[in-house]
């Protein structure tokens, strides 16, 4: 009986995606629910199949060796949107297109723009943990998550956290999930914290030199404006022949009104207003430009460090496709590199205490250099630990640290 | 076999120096309780150590040794969760309460664990800057204690807990190992364990160093005070206020009870004596026109949902006097009766109406006075019961009580804690809200960073729950 036939003995017909296979014919299986993932990953367990976990596919290379591949595509219900409550419950296959009109629909907003393409689905965006241009208003990805229920790699099903907006019962296993990428289990429903439709989204551009448009968003850090994004796109991503800076304001009118006032007085006032739907058309090429790239990292510096950042990436990797949060210190990079260069590049950060995250790659590239690469002294024991915890049989296939392994 | 605690005095004594290591009964008794007095534990010896180095060496000795510890900060914890037993020593890290580092343009500080809260953003002050999670007992609690809890507080509701605003920690694991977790700037290097070690309540290490993001002060404020006739009414003003997309810096709730118990104390804040119900609403933000614009917008939401009168703080002074009233609030409480548990769980905020009428309901039927204040914004309630802890029968239904309360917070989709902990108190509630298979996860987590489970054991995961559990007990029968 081949793995197929196991598979879909275990879950349906309906179960096994047709028409979806993988090179090497690799079965793809798409459980409805929680639960028939924690039946099939304890049955994978304990037959010693190795699992890829995928969402729609639209991210991560789908080539890391299995017997299977999960796809959580069928986990697309939104059972729960409270917007009095300002938060929600979805599965973790739900994309984040229909994720955001579902709760646009009710009034709520969650303040998320990742990389990648629109249909990307929630539990890729959280075991991830890419967060786009709004992490500098709203934070990175964990702090949009109220708990999370995941399944380990033998099949437990496990709640970390609530449905509420605080919550310390126990241990923080939402926190650990968020940017694991599935080392500690597949996420398969996240509740989370939302916000309400901003009634005013303004976004302000400045074009020019990348030492312009730096200072110019330096002027805006030191104002104390906190907008809910300050963000240098290089030309590509921006789609012009300069750099970009470009300031996204979300909120009350009043609180746009004097964020626009404050505006006018930085760079000489040579910020200028997008309408509407140039706003939107800039911020979303922006984050499927990544999806167009084979390789994605972030690398996270001080604020203030962020231009030397720039300077040093530049001159390893390039900066052709790069997005740069100078309010934060983050920078993300997408194109093309060799583990070689990507292990040089992350040496020389690691000597300034700024990591690297790989965030998307050919898993030859993931295998070799891992998402996070070599881990500071006395850490590397403890992430082991975790994932013989979650995935005690190391059936999840995921390349975390350096060698490829935990 | 683990060493007793008193045979390693000597030991000790080298370590931190003798009259940093307590062993008399009358100085360890000053260590068995926290802020909850439904607790108590002596510990074996209280240890001080006044720097990472020493901290570093005591956890060596003790591991050496195999003598369990709790680490205690201030001790102003409410879930009895920084309590040792005699077989244990307790380690208090007070002493180590530099603020060693301010780097303004970067808004990052580092401190030691037993910096007091208050302290760093009165340093921080200086550059126009703050460190945002503001706990009740923010003028005696330290940052290590926050971290241990991911402590929240007022200003939470639009700034964010502990966990927000910690970057990098340096921790001293149980076998004495030092470990650097997250990064300068915040960003996990790998998976975030920093998160992870945020709210583990001592049972992972000792964080002997902390990096904390600090917050930008807000150029404009304004404080509101709303009172009503229902506490329902307070209730939905909650509701219709968050519902509006306008998130204050603060929105806390007081009731009856504890109006009068604040207005018949040193710290009366000119609360109204006649009040069902009072939210205390604070806006801020970098320009006066749009926080001024917002406040307007609030003071009509109030208004349109019962409040009988809305006053905005005339000055930094009444700002301060109505802020006091609050912060107070659990000390003008002791006025009440000679014991108060402070409870905390956390509700949606749409149920908060009814989960007040309920508390009330349970506060009449077992005969006893609770009083409300709490973090209505976030849905955080601290319904906290007086009563007089030498009548074992009134301890028995503030027992009974404080049960009924958490069930109903659970039954309206809650949780059993929101900025406390879990610690010894909460224990008996976990498995109402996490199953065997994830009490038991939690309980292998702890394992990974302490496995010999040594630090602060018995705390967080009740053990009887886990899956593991049901495995020992097979084991025994079948041997």
């Amino acid at each position: 009986m081949s793995i197929t036939d196991k598979l879909r003995a275990l879950l349906g017909r309906e179960a096994i995606l047709e028409g979806t296979s993988s090179p090497g014919d690799v079965p793809r299986v798409a459980p409805d629910s929680p639960d028939a993932v924690a039946l099939l990953l304890g049955t994978a367990n304990d037959q010693g199949w190795r699992v890829r976990i995928e969402g729609q596919g639209t991210w991560m290379a789908a080539d890391a060796p299995a017997d299977f591949i999960l796809t959580t595509r069928r986990l697309d219900r939104v059972p729960a949107i409270h917007p009095q409550d300002l938060s929600a419950t979805a599965e973790a296959g739900v994309g984040l297109d229909r994720l955001r009109q579902q709760l646009a629909d009710r009034g709520g907003w969650l303040a998320l723009d990742p990389p990648g393409l629109a249909g990307r689905t929630l539990g890729s965006v959280v075991a991830t943990g890419t967060a786009g241009p709004l992490r500098q208003g709203f934070g990175p990805v964990r702090d949009h998550l109220l708990g999370v229920t995941f399944v380990t790699g033998d099949g437990r099903l496990v709640q970390g956290g609530g449905r509420v907006m605080k919550n310390v019962a126990g241990y923080d296993l939402t926190r650990l999930q968020a940017g694991s990428f599935g080392a500690f289990g597949v996420i398969v429903l996240v509740h989370l914290r939302l916000r309400t439709l901003p009634r005013a989204d303004h976004t302000f551009v400045l074009r020019g030199a990348r030492e312009t448009v730096a200072a110019a968003a330096d002027e805006i850090r030191a104002a104390a404006l906190g907008p809910a994004a300050l963000e240098l796109l290089s030309p590509a991503l921006g789609r012009s022949d300069q750099w970009t800076l470009a300031v996204r304001s979300v909120g009350s009118a009043q609180g746009i009104e004097s964020d626009e006032a404050a505006l006018r007085g930085v760079a000489g006032g040579r910020l200028e207003q997008l309408r509407a739907d140039e706003a939107q058309a800039l911020w979303m090429r922006a984050a499927e430009g990544f999806a167009t790239r084979p390789i994605t990292f972030r690398v996270s510096g001080l604020p203030e460090g962020a231009d030397e950042l720039l300077d040093l990436i530049q001159h390893q990797v390039g900066d052709e496709w790069v997005s740069a949060s100078p309010g934060m210190g983050t920078i993300r990079w997408g194109g093309e590199a060799t583990a070689d260069r990507l292990q040089r590049l992350r040496k020389s950060l690691a000597t300034i205490e700024v990591p690297l995250t790989v965030e998307r790659a050919p898993w030859e590239l993931r295998r070799t250099v891992g998402h996070f690469g070599a881990y500071r002294e006395g850490v590397g024991p403890l992430v082991a630990g975790l994932r013989r915890t979650f995935d005690p049989g190391s059936r999840l296939v995921v390349a975390t640290g350096s060698d490829g392994g935990g | 076999m683990p060493a007793s605690p008193l045979s390693l005095v000597p030991a000790l004594s080298a370590i931190v120096g003798a009259r940093y290591v307590r062993t008399a009964r009358a100085e360890r008794v000053t260590y068995e309780q926290d802020g909850l007095p439904t607790h108590r534990r002596t510990p074996g010896v209280v240890v001080l150590p006044g720097t990472r180095e020493e901290v570093i060496a005591v956890v060596r000795l003790l591991a050496d040794h195999d003598v369990p510890l709790v680490p205690r900060g201030a001790g102003t914890g409410l879930s009895g969760g920084a309590l040792a037993d005699p077989h244990a020593v307790l380690v208090v890290l007070t002493r180590l309460n530099r603020i060693l580092n301010i780097d303004p343009r970067n808004r990052r500080a580092t401190v030691e664990p037993g910096v007091v809260n208050v302290r760093l953003s009165a340093a921080a002050a200086a550059h126009g800057l703050h460190y945002a999670p503001d706990p009740s007992s923010q003028t005696a609690c330290t940052i290590g204690g926050n971290v241990a809890e991911n402590a929240g507080g007022p200003h939470c509701l639009k700034y964010g807990v502990t966990s927000n605003h910690i970057l990098g920690l340096e921790v001293v694991l149980s076998d004495g190992q030092v470990v650097e977790l997250g990064s300068p700037a915040g960003d996990p290097w790998g998976p975030d364990l920093v998160g992870l070690f945020v709210g583990s309540e001592g049972c992972f290490g000792i964080a002997t160093r902390i990096a904390v993001r600090l917050t930008p002060n807000p150029r404009a404020v304004r404080t509101l005070l709303a009172d009503f006739s229902t506490l329902r009414q307070a209730g939905e003003a909650v509701s219709a206020v968050i519902a509006s997309g306008i998130v204050p810096a603060a929105l806390e709730m007081m009731d009856r009870s504890c109006i009068r118990a604040v207005e018949d104390s040193v710290y009366a804040a000119g609360y109204p004596r006649d009040a069902a119900a009072v939210l205390l609403v604070e806006l801020d933000g970098p320009a006066e026109d749009a926080v001024s614009a917002e406040a307007a917008e609030v003071e009509a939401l109030l208004r349109t949902n019962g409040a009988r009168a809305v006053r905005a703080a005339a000055d930094a002074r009444e700002r301060e006097r109505l802020w006091q009233g609050r912060k107070k609030a659990f000390g003008a409480m002791g006025r009440l009766a000679r014991n108060l548990v402070v409870q905390d769980a956390v509700v949606p905020r749409s149920a908060l109406p009814d989960v007040l009428e309920s508390i009330e309901r349970i506060a009449a039927a077992h005969r006893l006075v609770v009083s409300n204040v709490f973090h209505a914004g976030d849905g955080n309630l601290h319904p906290n019961i007086s009563f007089d802890g030498r009548d074992p029968d009134v301890t028995a239904r503030v027992e009974q009580a404080s049960a009924e309360i958490m069930a109903a917070c659970i039954a309206a989709g809650g949780t059993i804690t929101g900025e406390h902990g879990v610690g010894l108190d909460k224990l008996r509630y976990m498995p109402q809200l996490f199953d065997g298979d994830s009490l038991a996860a939690m309980r292998e987590v702890k394992r990974v960073f302490d496995p010999d489970e040594r630090l602060n054991p018995g705390k967080v995961v009740p053990i009887h729950a886990c899956r593991e559990w049901g495995q020992v007990r097979r084991r025994e029968s079948a041997a």
